[in-house]
């Protein structure tokens, strides 16, 4: 079964680069460009994983991710963060907000397919 | 480049630095705005993040130092000071240089990047920078020692006691998931513990009983499995506690199989939707092309356009055989020609906004290099055009813009002594007009100095020392080689080019540029180009019997003369009088040796041309057949350069006709107080058109 990714991100490059790692490791990607967007994306497609960026127009990524845990359709879809910091302030934030988990932007390949995985249980 | 997302980076990058000197531009003098600084914000932060995916550390840090001053503005702990807006401004330029560089692959002097980082730094006072997140934090993640005695006997495994929270499972987790994960590590055995389950009539589904008691045998660290749990630190009541050889129970029967229930089955019948929808949403959807291939398209099209004016031809001279049905047909064919024409036009098409951005750089730099404060105001940046044409306009527009800071503005004490603004204003505008792209560029400053620039031009020999010129015909002489203003040369707009180099780049993209000054009031220049470099509308006309096409851009108008207008100056001279004022009327066919010296020139049309040399002149050509769209076929790699003549094209019956260079013909016939030095015609060479 092939799971749905759907990234958040304001930057061309961060969506490129997602779609070639997600593609790569075999995951049907769809990308968004800002948060309205992103939310609206979310409802139309019904992901199996949303990873969302912060710092956005319109709608920034913990309004998301408020957007999506308090609305009607799958609400408890896992929704992994896009950052650049990697403390515990950022961490304790963004569980508090609801994320589901965060990857620590420059990200490499295989940590962050390990984590889509390990929050949607696409293992093997 | 190998790595096209390393390409979309650096596509990004530029507009994302767009972005920031648009947002810097508008937070100039005024209280900033929350969403301008957000935006600006967001662009530095955005770079940032494409420059870590590609390791570009230097870029990478000082976007680092960049963003953390902004953020300190963004959430009020730094106030905007001019001395702050100053180090913002120089350091959007810095970023972009860090962006070039990085693209080009060329290093940047160490010590002027540790510069950068210390203005910024100085922007923060006691403030400290974060260090910069490391790359490999995903692999380096810090790792706690075992520093149990090593006499004790090895941890072989764990005790795991987990219960939820209700937030872990609204945060989207799924403690199925992480048992599996756990399961990764070793051999695992899970035991559901339903005895926090209440009564029936109590229960709420809401609220999570369930625990669980997990035992994992693994030879990982206890930090492995915390990082399994990472996620989830703060969500669930957790006991992670090392299991002993001896303390190790026996495996029971169920393992991680049992949960297999728990892991929700995915619907397929949702899943099919996706899959042919990406990116549906959003903005315009684009679609990146090589440029190779739009070119081919566009030189198809070029032929095409050729091809549908042969067969309307072709059928033209069918006289009689008039079937009116055809002629229908082809004038649909000749429409949706055009129509793919513009198509194919439009694909080649930029807003000019890039091109003006990088210019209010220019202003900053020559006036900070010149002490002489200038704002650049835009307009007109949504204007579209060929791609090409914005291209090779950033450097003739970059010299425009040196020399109206440099020349054109006079200092701030002389200005407020003349009762103007202590800052100049440099105006950028572009705009279309009627098939063609019109570039202004307007300083508020002193005007040109005639007196000046007639006396340089005597001394270098320019100019007959008698010669009486009009201001116009003096303006003009700024536009010659080897001519500059500047009483020292000047090394800023200098750049040891003149005002020459700037007419040949423009007149090399088929357009003209033309001056007006007011003493006192500023000075204006013009440049006018077409639309496209591919094709242009030009009138066909008839030269001593060969057909030569004259672009639209530079006729001003098309005049049947009487004889009365026509005055006689000399044995050669003649000139034209229009509502009053004379202009000279240049024979074309002599010009290009189609006709002999003394052969009389009849004069049944005269078309009325802006030349820099000559200002207003009348070319003489002997029939007007037609105004048509032609596709431009350059000349240069064939015959070189051929004065006169800027490029040929092909007609509806097939036969070549040459595309006249108005400036030079105006130039070849200068009048006699001009001398003749800089005259194209000095080869001697003479196109002749081919049949």
């Amino acid at each position: 079964m092939t799971l749905k990714v759907l990234a958040i991100d304001d930057s061309r490059t961060i969506r490129e680069l997602l779609r070639q790692v997600m593609e790569g490791a075999g995951f049907a990607f769809t990308a968004a460009r800002d948060g309205v967007e992103g939310v609206a994306a979310h409802a139309d497609l019904r992901p199996d994983v949303v990873i969302t960026d912060i710092n956005m127009p319109n709608l920034d990524g913990y309004g998301v991710i408020d957007a999506i845990r308090k609305g009607s359709v799958d609400s408890d879809v896992p929704i992994l963060v896009l950052t650049t910091e990697s403390g515990e302030p950022l961490k304790a934030r963004a569980r508090a907000a609801g994320a589901t988990g965060w990857i620590v932007k420059p990200f490499d390949d295989v940590s962050l397919v390990s984590v889509v995985r390990r929050v949607t249980g696409a293992f093997g | 480049m190998a790595n096209p997302i390393l390409d979309t980076f650096f596509e990004e990058a530029d507009e994302l630095l767009e972005q920031l000197a648009e947002g810097l531009a508008r937070m100039r003098g005024a209280d900033p705005d929350a969403e301008v600084l957000n935006s600006i914000f967001r662009a530095v932060h955005s770079i940032k993040g494409g420059a870590g995916a590609f390791k570009l550390t230097d870029l990478v840090a000082f976007a680092h130092h960049f963003e953390t001053v902004l953020d300190a503005l963004r959430s009020g702990t730094l106030d905007l000071t001019p001395a702050i807006m100053h180090t913002l401004t120089r350091s959007a330029d810095f970023l972009t240089d860090l962006v070039e560089a990085a693209r080009d692959g060329a290093a940047i002097a160490p010590d002027l990047s540790a510069g950068f980082l210390q203005a910024l730094q100085a922007c923060l006072g006691d403030m400290a920078i974060e260090a910069v997140d490391a790359w490999d934090n995903f692999e380096f993640a810090a790792i706690t020692l075992d520093l149990s005695p090593l006499d004790e006997p090895l941890v072989t495994g764990f005790h795991i006691t987990f219960r939820p929270h209700a937030m872990l499972y609204a945060n989207g987790h799924e403690p199925a998931l992480l048992f599996a994960a756990l399961a990764e590590l070793g051999s695992l055995t899970t035991t559901l513990d339903q005895s926090g389950l209440p009564d029936w009539d109590a229960f709420d589904p809401m609220q999570p009983r369930l625990s669980w008691r997990l035992d994992l045998r693994t030879d990982d660290t206890e930090t492995a499995v915390q990082e399994v749990f990472e996620f989830v630190h703060g969500l669930c009541d957790l006991t992670i506690a090392p299991l002993r050889p001896t303390a190790l129970p026996e495996p029971q029967a169920a393992p991680l199989a049992v949960l297999a229930p728990l892991i929700p089955a995915a619907e397929p019948a949702a899943k099919a939707t996706l899959d042919d929808k990406p990116e549906t949403r959003g903005p315009k959807p684009t679609l990146r092309v090589d440029l190779d291939r739009v070119d081919r398209l566009i030189n198809a099209v070029g032929e095409l356009i050729i091809n549908q004016a042969m067969i309307a031809q072709r059928f033209a001279d069918l006289t009689g055989a008039a079937d009116e049905d055809l002629g229908l047909h082809i004038e649909d064919y000749r429409l949706l020609a055009r129509d793919i024409q513009e198509g194919v036009m439009a694909i080649r098409a930029q807003p000019v906004k890039s091109l003006f951005q990088r210019m209010s750089r220019i202003v900053r730099e020559v006036s900070g290099d010149t002490g002489k404060p200038a704002d650049l105001i835009t307009q007109g940046e949504a204007t579209e055009v060929d791609k090409t044409l914005v291209e090779r306009l950033a450097d003739p527009l970059t010299h425009m813009i040196r020399n109206a800071v440099d020349h054109g503005l006079e200092d701030a004490a002389t200005r407020v002594a003349a009762g103007k603004p202590a800052i100049g204003t440099i105006r950028l505008s572009a705009s279309h007009r009627s098939g063609s792209v019109v570039i202004t560029v307007k300083d508020d400053g002193a005007g040109l100095n005639r007196p000046k620039i007639l006396d340089i031009a005597r001394r270098k020999g320019l100019v007959a020392p008698d010669a009486d010129l009009s201001d116009t015909e003096i303006d003009g002489l700024l536009f010659l080689p080897g001519f500059s203003t500047a009483t020292a040369v000047s090394n800023l707009s200098g750049r040891g080019v003149g005002l020459d180099v700037v007419r040949n780049a423009v007149a090399a993209l088929g357009g003209r540029i033309t001056i007006v000054s007011v003493p006192g009031q500023g000075t204006e220049f013009t440049i006018l180009l077409p639309l496209t470099l591919a094709v242009m509308d030009g009138m066909v006309v008839e030269v001593g019997g060969q057909t030569l096409v004259v672009p639209i851009t530079s006729i001003i108008e098309t005049i049947r003369p009487q004889p009365a207008d026509l005055h006689r100056i000399g044995t050669d001279d003649i000139l034209l009088s229009v509502r009053g004022r004379m202009v000279p009327v240049i024979d074309v066919a002599r010009s290009l040796g189609f006709r002999a010296e003394a052969e009389a020139a009849t004069m049944p049309y005269l078309l009325l041309v802006e030349s820099e040399a000559l200002g207003t002149c009348a070319l003489v050509v002997d029939a007007v057949q037609d105004q048509r769209q032609v596709v431009i076929k350059s000349l240069e790699s064939n015959f070189g350069a051929v004065a006169g003549v800027s490029a040929a094209t092909v007609l509806g019956d097939g036969r070549i006709a040459l595309i006249l260079d108005t400036e030079a013909i105006a130039a070849s016939r200068k009048p006699p107080h001009l001398h003749a030095a800089h005259s194209p015609f000095d080869t001697g060479r003479t196109p002749h058109a081919h049949a």
